[in-house]
């Protein structure tokens, strides 16, 4: 089988100076064969998936944290309607005059009831129950750190039943149960590049030993340890690439139909998480990582075996 | 380089297999350019080990065994492949690669050593039609006979033009003609410069090629009928040698 010339040349540069041998067709195959086309894509689609994964819980992650930086809630925590009305006025005057205040917006009462309406029913629009004053303040990006403890320290002298939190605090336990998914997603992409590399180790192995004869021979003609892996790095790179082109197809296309589906959910939440062309670029990536890594096990495999002959 | 014509030097060489006697012992000889040798002896003597040390399939027990003027038992493996490309080898049992065809095989050397599709063609033909096999040049070895295995074994072995040929009973499975022929193709060999190694116990050939020297292994030793033992070897009367 004849390579394309853009692996003869990764393959060239690979096997160092020693001039290469495929021509002369030591080997009866030019792949390893048997089922390690569909392992490498088997492997090559669950890694596209689970970067795909890590993908999305990154970009949902960035995108909402990028939302929620800079927001403020402040809640005006008073039983008096009237006094609960002056402090509100007297905390939205405050931030409005701050330098490191953006927008302030006091959020209507009417809203309130809405938003609570699900979890209190009609007992939501009672006058009897008192809600929190409720003003959403965000910051300038030129902000400062530290500007919210600022602000809550003046807003105590204006409005002693204030009380102010940033929003992304609120989130921060779900976006760090995120972050953990992430690092889960790396780590199950290690060990199925890990599996692929055992994968190939046993392949390469087993195909040394089956031409074992015809490489002595070989070797004893003169050919280098290098020319001799380099015929095996070849026979590697050929089931990789059909592996690898298979694999990143089902899981492109999979991918892409998870991306479709959650996208028809219409959730600002979900479609923060939906994939930019960059991130398409580094799933295609991960058959050519794969084929590196089938590259480089199986020329260490075939340099241990020739290291054991004189 | 070697010196002097040195291709090949042993000095007091012995080889054991693991805890074993040694099968070979206090062996000290050179080889020179140009010169044809026949190792003979006893089945068991030690000849095809005796070989193996020849073209550096088994390093020696103790002792040292210069190449071409290199130190060979100490050179790193990764250098070996250099060594090996400047030895042609024809083994007893052929050693042929069975999916490759006659041609094929006999253009491996020439292919390891980088020569191009363009120029090894007409080299290679030339050599399977000297050897009666021009053609049989599509033929796989499963399809060729005993006597046109070996034929391809020598092509092989001689394309590349060695600096040092070492056949181990190469007309072992040939017509008396086709020994004769290929002995005057080792001869051709050497006078182009090639020391040349043959073992056989055929005591017949001995007498077949002018000038030769011999080497007698008993149980492991060399005797040394023609002087190929010393520095340099000195020449015998074709009398002494039959």
């Amino acid at each position: 089988m004849k390579v394309p010339p853009v692996f003869d040349r990764a393959l060239r540069r690979l096997g160092g100076p020693a001039n290469d041998i495929a021509g002369a067709r030591v080997l009866p195959a030019a792949r390893l064969g048997g089922p390690m086309p569909w392992v490498i894509a088997i492997m090559v689609a669950l890694c596209v998936l689970a970067a795909g994964g890590a993908l999305a819980l990154a970009n949902f992650t960035a995108r909402a944290e990028a939302g929620l930086n800079g927001g403020l809630t402040v809640q005006i925590v008073e039983a008096d309607p009237v006094g609960r009305e002056a402090q509100t006025r007297a905390a939205k005057a405050l931030l409005e005059g701050d330098r490191a205040v953006a927008e302030v917006q006091a959020v209507p009462e009417t809203e309130l009831a809405r938003l609570v309406e699900p979890l209190l029913g009609d007992a939501a629009r009672s006058s009897a129950l008192v809600l929190p004053a409720l003003i959403d303040v965000r910051l300038t990006d030129a902000a400062p750190a530290g500007t919210a403890e600022r602000l809550r320290s003046a807003l105590a002298t204006v409005a002693p039943s204030a009380r102010l939190d940033a929003q992304a605090a609120w989130l921060e336990p779900i976006f760090g149960a995120i972050r953990a998914l992430r690092w889960l997603a790396v780590m199950l992409i290690a060990l199925l590049m890990l599996a692929s590399a055992a994968a190939v180790w046993l392949a390469a192995r087993n195909a040394f030993d089956a031409n074992r004869e015809t490489i002595m021979i070989v070797h004893h003609l003169g050919a280098g340890d290098a020319q001799l892996a380099r015929l095996f790095q070849r026979a590697v790179l050929t089931d990789a690439a059909i592996g690898g082109a298979i694999g990143l197809a089902i899981g492109g296309v999979t991918l892409a139909f998870l991306g479709a589906r959650f996208a028809g959910l219409d959730s600002g939440l979900v479609a923060n998480g939906a994939f930019g062309p960059g991130d398409w670029l580094l799933v295609a990536l991960v058959p050519v990582i794969m084929a590196g890594v089938a590259l480089a096990t199986a020329r260490r495999t075939v340099l241990s075996r020739l290291g054991r002959m004189l | 380089m070697a010196v002097n014509g040195d291709i090949v030097r042993f000095d007091n060489v012995g080889l054991r297999y693991g805890t074993g006697r040694e099968v070979l012992s206090d062996l000290s000889f050179t080889l020179h350019a140009g010169q044809f040798y026949f190792l003979t002896g006893t089945s068991g003597a030690g000849k095809t080990s005796l070989l193996k040390l020849l073209y550096l399939a088994q390093r020696p027990s103790r002792g040292a065994i210069r190449m071409f003027g290199g130190d060979v038992i100490t050179l790193p493996r990764q250098r070996l492949p250099a060594i090996r490309r400047r030895l042609g080898v024809v083994f007893q049992d052929f050693r042929l690669v069975p999916h490759l065809s006659a041609f094929d095989n006999v253009a491996l050397p020439l292919r390891l050593s980088g020569v191009s599709e363009g120029e090894l063609r007409q080299p290679v033909a030339d050599m399977l039609d000297w050897v009666g096999l021009g053609s049989r040049a599509d033929a796989r070895p499963a399809t060729l006979s005993g006597g046109e295995q070996q034929r391809v074994a020598i092509a092989r072995a001689v394309i590349a033009r060695p600096e040092l040929l070492v056949a181990d009973e190469p007309t072992g499975n040939v017509d008396p003609e086709m020994a004769l022929k290929l002995l005057r193709l080792f001869e051709a060999l050497g006078r182009l410069g090639t020391a040349v190694v043959v073992a056989t116990h055929d005591v017949n050939l001995l007498g077949k090629v002018p000038d030769c020297l011999i080497m007698r292994l008993d149980n492991g030793r060399l005797s040394d009928p023609t002087g190929a033992l010393r520095y340099p070897p000195r020449r015998e009367p074709a009398e002494t040698r039959a």
